[in-house]
């Protein structure tokens, strides 16, 4: 099926297929293992409490911030690919 | 030398430098005072949007919110920052290679519909008018504590200092003023932390403080805390939370929110490129993590500090006796902030969780009640005198608070004044303006939303955390939806839009009234804001998360009834997902 897509069709997907992956652990860190998950975390101690409290006060904002770059750079290379970028 | 001669040195020198800054960087044309001429480096552009996102709410209250709440207060953490995910990702590339000035020109031209247009600047006023309340007010709490006059003459003082740098230098003088905010305030708020996390644990760096051994109790800091919490009878401090639907709610509308509020987004019209925007949205997240993963540690180290400084000897021992309390207690008690009653008539200072299930602990130490309430807002401003450090990191805290105010209050204005200049008047009531006249409507609505701002900050409806929350909840419930589906779906025509804005913004408004009273007057509300009350546990402060799937479900549904948006504007949406000049898209619509 792609094969029959434009370069810019296929651009656009790859970046769709990009932010979704991107949104998944964005939502697995916060929601995830901050929030719901931290019972089943509660077993992984660390610094004086569990692993949940870790992600909820510092582990999300660091892999937000990894996510952001992570997602810069990979469009980046998908703007030279397709030879789409300014 | 006096505390208040310290103080003066560091607040009067920083305004100096804001100033200084503001003429040097004065805007010349529109494109200059709206987005800074569209040239500013991203890591710079990235610093002053971390000012402009860093709130006093952010300095000043945050900490205090976790050091009271614990795990629970986490949600403020992940909500204002993870919202820079679904910026650089979701909006802020687009919207640059948009190119235009503001939220609601967007928004106007996507939907090619002026109605959406003046939609978009009700919600952004609303939002952002609400929003700048509480920075005059912060700021104001701020001078009349560290300069000593009234909160009155407080506020006035600030709102002469925005009026000079924002108004004269539009986005260009507030962008490069936001950078030496951004160095104020992150040195004013990490150093302290620096110091206490060093007393408390021997780790000069707070965020691995925070998980660090408690060097006096040889316990893990927070394992600490906790035993000192659970004898006074308040929950563990890292206990978890039962609703966790609502925390997940709330956590989410604070980051939508954060991805709607205009003054953020118009930051990434400043940069060069569309990559740059991309970078931009990381760098800003940089900038903001510093102060971000450093609250956590000053929120907890504040916690114990304050509560072993009550309790000296544990709290099996005798507390705190008044008269002996430290200088810090006795100037916040000065300002009302902090209040002391002797409910058992022996001197000291009982300060603990008089809850029911508490009593009888208490009953059998001879404690008659909690005698000593704090402010929360205090923590972050008198952690340094509680931690007795020098006289200058006093001065410092103050000019960084009043730094954060000041910025996100510039920040703000900006964004009324461009609708009001460029959305009403230039593309709405008066098409031919100059482009001398939009500049000095801009600074005349720049000035008159000064004047508005003073005048509600010195009369604050009461409602300080309420109306952040409805900033927040607008936001999240109107701007962010349309938006993301004017890029992600070429089938969105203007009904659709329209529908799903007035529907996210009315219901999220119906929600929040409904407990907490018709435009917040007290006792209007139909029902009581307590947890049994609320809609499937969810809070009013979470509900911009429902507000904004209701927008997105209405927009959906009308739209699809509707006719499809015209072939030119479906041609627009396509350009704009590529960052490649805007002649691209003319080929690739098909």
């Amino acid at each position: 099926m792609s094969d029959e897509k434009s370069p810019a069709a296929q651009y656009w997907s790859a970046n769709l297929r990009l932010i979704l992956g991107c949104l998944i652990v964005w939502a697995f860190v916060s929601y995830g293992c901050a929030i719901l998950f931290r019972p089943l975390l509660a077993g992984i101690q660390f610094g004086g409490t569990d692993l949940g409290f870790w992600f909820a006060q510092q582990g999300s904002i660091l892999s937000f911030i990894g996510l952001i770059f992570f997602y810069a750079w990979k469009m980046n290379k998908l703007d030279k690919k397709f030879d789409l970028g300014e | 030398m006096s505390q208040f001669a310290i103080n003066l040195i560091f607040v009067g020198g920083s305004f100096a430098l804001y100033i200084g800054i503001a003429i040097w960087a004065r805007a010349s044309s529109t494109k200059e005072f709206y987005v800074a001429g569209g040239g500013i480096n991203p890591i710079t552009n990235g610093m002053a949007t971390a000012a402009d996102w860093m709130s006093a709410a952010s300095f000043i209250s945050m900490a205090g919110l976790i050091a009271a709440g614990g795990y629970a207060n986490s949600t403020f953490l992940m909500g204002w920052t993870g919202g820079y995910v679904l910026l650089a990702m979701l909006l802020a590339p687009y919207l640059r290679k948009f190119g235009k000035f503001t939220v609601p020109d967007f928004i106007g031209d996507r939907f090619y519909s002026s109605k959406a247009r003046l939609v978009a600047v009700v919600c952004l006023i609303v939002a952002s008018v609400t929003y700048v309340i509480g920075q005059m007010t912060g700021a104001g709490v701020a001078f009349s504590r560290f300069l000593e006059v009234s909160s009155t003459a407080g506020i006035w003082i600030a709102a002469v200092i925005v009026f000079f740098y924002a108004v004269f230098g539009g986005m260009k003088g507030i962008t490069y003023t936001q950078v030496a905010q951004y160095v104020v305030l992150i040195i004013a708020y990490t150093i302290p932390a620096i110091f206490i996390s060093l007393q408390l644990t021997g780790n000069p760096i707070p965020m691995f403080g925070l998980f660090s051994e408690h060097t006096d109790s040889g316990m893990p800091l927070l394992a600490k805390l906790d035993e000192v919490v659970r004898e006074l009878g308040f929950r563990d401090y890292t206990a978890d939370v039962s609703n966790k639907l609502n925390m997940v709610l709330f956590t989410l509308s604070l980051m939508i929110g954060t991805a709607g509020l205009p003054h953020v987004i118009i930051r990434f019209f400043t940069v060069p490129k569309v990559a740059d925007a991309r970078w931009s949205a990381g760098w800003a997240l940089v900038f903001i993590a510093l102060l971000y993963l450093t609250a956590p540690a000053v929120a907890s180290m504040a916690r114990l500090n304050l509560l072993t400084t009550v309790f000296p000897d544990g709290a099996e021992a005798p507390a705190l006796q008044y008269d002996e309390r430290p200088q810090w207690i006795r100037s916040w008690e000065e300002t009302g902030l902090v209040s002391y009653t002797d409910k058992n008539n022996d001197g000291r200072i009982q300060f603990y969780n008089a809850v029911p299930s508490f009593e009888e602990t208490a009953d059998a130490r001879g404690w008659a009640g909690n005698e000593l309430t704090v402010n929360n807002d205090i923590l972050v401003l008198a952690n340094p005198e509680i931690a007795n450090l020098p006289g200058w990191v006093i001065g410092l805290i103050a000019a960084g608070g009043i730094a954060a105010a000041l910025s996100t209050a510039a920040g703000l204005l900006l964004a009324i004044s461009s609708a009001i200049s460029h959305d009403l008047i230039k593309k709405t009531l008066k098409p031919d303006i100059s482009e001398k006249g939009e500049m000095l409507a801009a600074r005349i609505s720049m000035g008159g939303a000064i004047l508005l701002a003073t005048y509600l900050g010195l009369n604050p409806p009461g409602f300080a955390a309420q109306t952040v929350a409805l900033a927040f909840g607008i936001a999240a419930a109107s701007i962010f939806p349309a938006i993301m589906m004017g890029i992600f779906s070429t089938r969105m025509n203007d009904k659709g839009a329209i529908a799903g804005m007035l529907a996210g913004l009315l219901s999220t408004l119906l929600y929040i009234f409904t407990y907490l009273g018709w435009f917040f007057v007290p006792d209007t509300n139909m029902l009581a804001n307590t947890a049994d009350n609320w809609l499937f546990g969810i809070s009013p402060l979470s509900f911009g998360a429902v507000g904004a799937m209701i927008n997105f479900g209405v927009a959906f549904i009308v739209s699809n009834a509707t006719d499809a948006p015209p072939k030119e504007i479906q041609e627009l949406v396509e350009s704009v997902r590529y960052p490649k000049g805007a002649g691209a898209a003319s080929h690739l619509s098909h």
